[in-house]
């Protein structure tokens, strides 16, 4: 069982090793003459106004919520799915019942106009 | 094992005789053996992105009725090795203000958590990294690393474009993680109920081995069994690439690349081959999951069952790059609106028809039979057309609903030539 | 020791260093990071005790949607490159003088543990985990209640969610 991550485990460590050697060695092959003007900020060739961070909606961040919802309900329905061949009716009615209850909790969503992106 | 019809497997075995014989223990030659296996997917993935990308610029030129790479090499063929060394003598810059250890952490992050998918992605029979028990899941696990690498490199760019293109990152492929994963969930509830057959090798969980042998015929493809759950997999992977149409993240004409606006040279390399690579290894998972893997005639010989599962993965990457030179970019509400008010809805309906339809036909048909087999099929291929059926019929009503939006303007006449004027003695056209 | 004993030793010294970063670094968004890479260590414990349902699932909520979250309304309310909160404030003593209190705690609850020193016993290799989990879950006899609790539990957060966030206007 442990045997079958040392794949994924040595795969992590050459898989980061792919992208990092190439940087590496384009940054000591590459020529390096730095200047000011090339250092600013990239913005169409219009200096930058301003600091960075600008006041973003919080929209984005409602539907982050909800995924993190949904996320963790189908975490719950894979062992649910996996188990299948072994479940009585009954059983699958209750993951049902189960992904039901969140139905509801978009169908609320959405009525409220959480979903709506103004 | 022939070298010819199976060469992994005895390179592999010669290997593992050869250790055993000069008396190394059995871990380090386990540890060299599975290296030796990561090096092989590894190089794999990374060199084929350099075909693939000759590839789509050729099949986007001729799709745009343009030649596309021609003058490297034949038929262009070198293009991507002469962009690979101009990338790599590129001056690496960093902007002002930029978190460094983390501007550069992004792109490495990017391929790794591409590469990581390869791992449990099944080639031809015996031909897989490793077959997790959880490897359904351990992909979804592994592509919210890619989210986070998108997210750090727009935040580390001090780049308000990057910023905007971060944001956006979060809002499109968070959202689009729901239907993806919901889809996923029927491939494993149909190879689930396989399980008891026996002499097929599936075995309980979720491994994408299992899952390819459960499509052990025709009729057992799980694109009969769920086109729908295939075609919610296929459009919400493309999302999670950000491709055209969803290529909100980078949009050109708006913020100019998004997150990786300010990476250049090698690290600029690696996005656009992670993006690439993602964009093949979603092809190869649409294919793996519900077309049968490398399953085909004659793919007892596991050379064969490769070349089954590249011509296969390489049609359905063709249907990638096809999306992404027809449509244009979709607007962030409409977006959104068709992830959560159209596909996530309908994941949610498909994976509860399909577990009731499912059980009730499986307690009712001997699906060891190949009749059971064709029954359970057909019973979900009908109701599948039913849902599809009924999506059509409530959106036509929608959109039959909607006001009529008045025209702002009268449509201006198309630039074409002034027509000639009509005198008496011009011709009749 | 065993390779197993080794690997694990550097996984949670990564872990602690990891956590320690977390706590003591004055970039929010950097903190963040080094949260992902304590709770990836959390998963890759997960895979030494032979858990690997457990270590999908970790990287997955974790890293996947609460870190994400996390980095979000750091740069949501935050100035995004520059700005840093102070570290500690005039009670971080009580809170260090409790935390070794927490710690000498449970390390003397777990040494009185006869499990303490047992090793793991081996799972049968006919058995899935994940199958059992799964049977187990909707199974009226164990765990049927919790496992519809938790949808309910689910709603409540989502509309939580949406009251705290949304109402405003």
């Amino acid at each position: 069982m442990l045997d079958s991550w040392l794949f994924v485990g040595i795969l992590i460590f050459v898989a980061i090793g792919f992208p990092a050697v190439p940087i590496l060695v384009a940054y000591f092959i590459g020529p390096k003459r730095p200047n000011p003007i090339k250092k600013e900020t990239y913005e169409c060739g219009i200096e930058t106004v301003g600091e960075t961070w600008v006041q973003f909606k919080v929209q984005y961040y409602i539907y982050a919520l909800v995924f993190l919802i949904f996320d963790v309900e189908t975490v719950f329905l894979f062992p649910w799915a996996v188990a299948f061949d072994q479940l009585p009716l009954f059983a699958v009615v209750e993951g049902i019942i189960f992904i039901i209850i969140l139905v509801g909790g978009l169908v609320y969503a959405w009525n409220r106009g959480i979903l709506e992106w103004k | 094992m022939g070298f010819f019809s199976d060469p992994i497997s005895f390179l592999a075995d010669w290997l593992t005789a050869l250790m055993t014989n000069a008396g190394w223990p059995e871990g380090l030659i386990n540890v060299i053996i599975t290296f030796l296996g990561v090096f092989v997917v590894a190089n794999f993935g990374m060199l084929f992105v350099i075909f693939l990308i000759w590839l789509e610029r050729k099949l986007a030129a001729r799709m745009q009725d343009r030649l596309g790479p021609n003058r490297v090499g034949p038929y262009g063929l070198m293009q991507t090795i002469a962009d690979i060394v101009k990338l790599f003598t590129k001056e690496d810059t960093t902007p002002e203000g930029a978190d460094k250890v983390v501007f550069n952490l992004a792109p490495i992050m990017a391929v790794l958590s591409v590469l990581l998918i390869w791992a449990v992605i099944p080639f031809a029979e015996g031909w897989i990294g490793t077959d997790l028990n959880v490897g359904v899941l351990y992909i979804v696990a592994v592509g919210s690393i890619g989210i986070v690498a998108t997210l750090i490199a727009g935040w580390s760019s001090n780049n308000k474009f990057a910023l905007l293109g971060a944001f956006r990152t979060v809002a499109q492929l968070v959202s689009y993680e729901v239907p993806m994963v919901l889809s996923l969930l029927i491939p494993v509830l149909l190879a689930g109920n396989m399980t008891n057959i026996p002499g097929l090798g599936v075995e309980s969980g979720m491994g994408l081995g299992s899952i390819v042998r459960a499509q052990h015929n025709w009729y057992s493809i799980f694109f009969l069994m769920a086109p729908l759950a295939a075609l919610i997999f296929f459009i919400s992977s493309i999302a999670e690439v950000g491709r055209t149409p969803f290529d909100l993240l980078e949009a050109e004409s708006e913020i100019v690349a998004g997150f990786h606006i300010e990476y250049s040279g090698a690290k600029f390399a690696m996005i656009f081959a992670a993006e690439f690579l993602h964009a093949f290894t979603i092809s190869v998972l649409t294919m793996t999951i519900f077309f049968g893997g490398w399953q085909g005639p004659g793919d007892s010989i596991p050379l064969v069952g490769w070349a089954w599962f590249m011509v296969k993965s390489l049609i359905v990457y063709f249907l990638v790059a096809w999306v992404r030179t027809t449509l244009p970019r979709i607007r962030i509400d409409h977006m959104l609106n068709y992830n959560w008010k159209f596909l996530t809805p309908l994941a949610l309906v498909l994976l509860i028809s399909t577990a009731l339809v499912d059980r009730i036909v499986v307690d009712a048909v001997d699906i060891s039979m190949t009749q059971g087999q064709i029954v359970r099929t057909l019973s979900h291929l009908a109701a599948n057309l039913l849902i599809a059926w009924a999506t059509i019929a409530i959106l036509r009503r929608r959109q039959a609903a909607r006001p009529t939006r008045q025209p702002v303007a009268s449509p201006r006449p198309v630039a074409r030539p002034p027509e000639p004027e009509t005198t008496a003695d011009a011709p009749a056209a | 020791m065993t390779a197993l004993q080794i690997i694990f030793l550097i996984v949670s010294a990564l872990l602690l260093v990891s956590a320690f970063m977390v706590v003591t670094v004055p970039n929010l968004v950097r903190a963040a990071l080094w949260l992902i890479a304590a709770l990836f260590m959390t998963g890759v414990v997960f895979v030494l005790l032979d858990a690997g349902f457990l270590a999908v699932v970790q990287v997955v909520v974790y890293i996947g949607a609460i870190a994400i979250l996390f980095i979000f309304a750091v740069m949501l309310t935050r100035r995004v490159m520059t700005d840093s909160g102070p570290q500690t404030n005039a009670n971080w003593w009580l809170a260090g003088l409790f935390s070794l209190a927490l710690f000498g705690g449970i390390s003397w609850i777990l040494l009185g543990w006869d499990g303490a020193n047992a090793s793991a016993p081996a799972i049968d290799p006919g058995l899935d985990t994940v199958t059992r989990l799964g049977t187990e879950l909707v199974n009226p006899d164990a765990f049927i209640l919790p496992f519809e609790v938790a949808s309910v539990l689910l709603l409540a957060a989502l509309i939580g969610a949406v009251v705290v966030a949304w109402e405003r206007d």
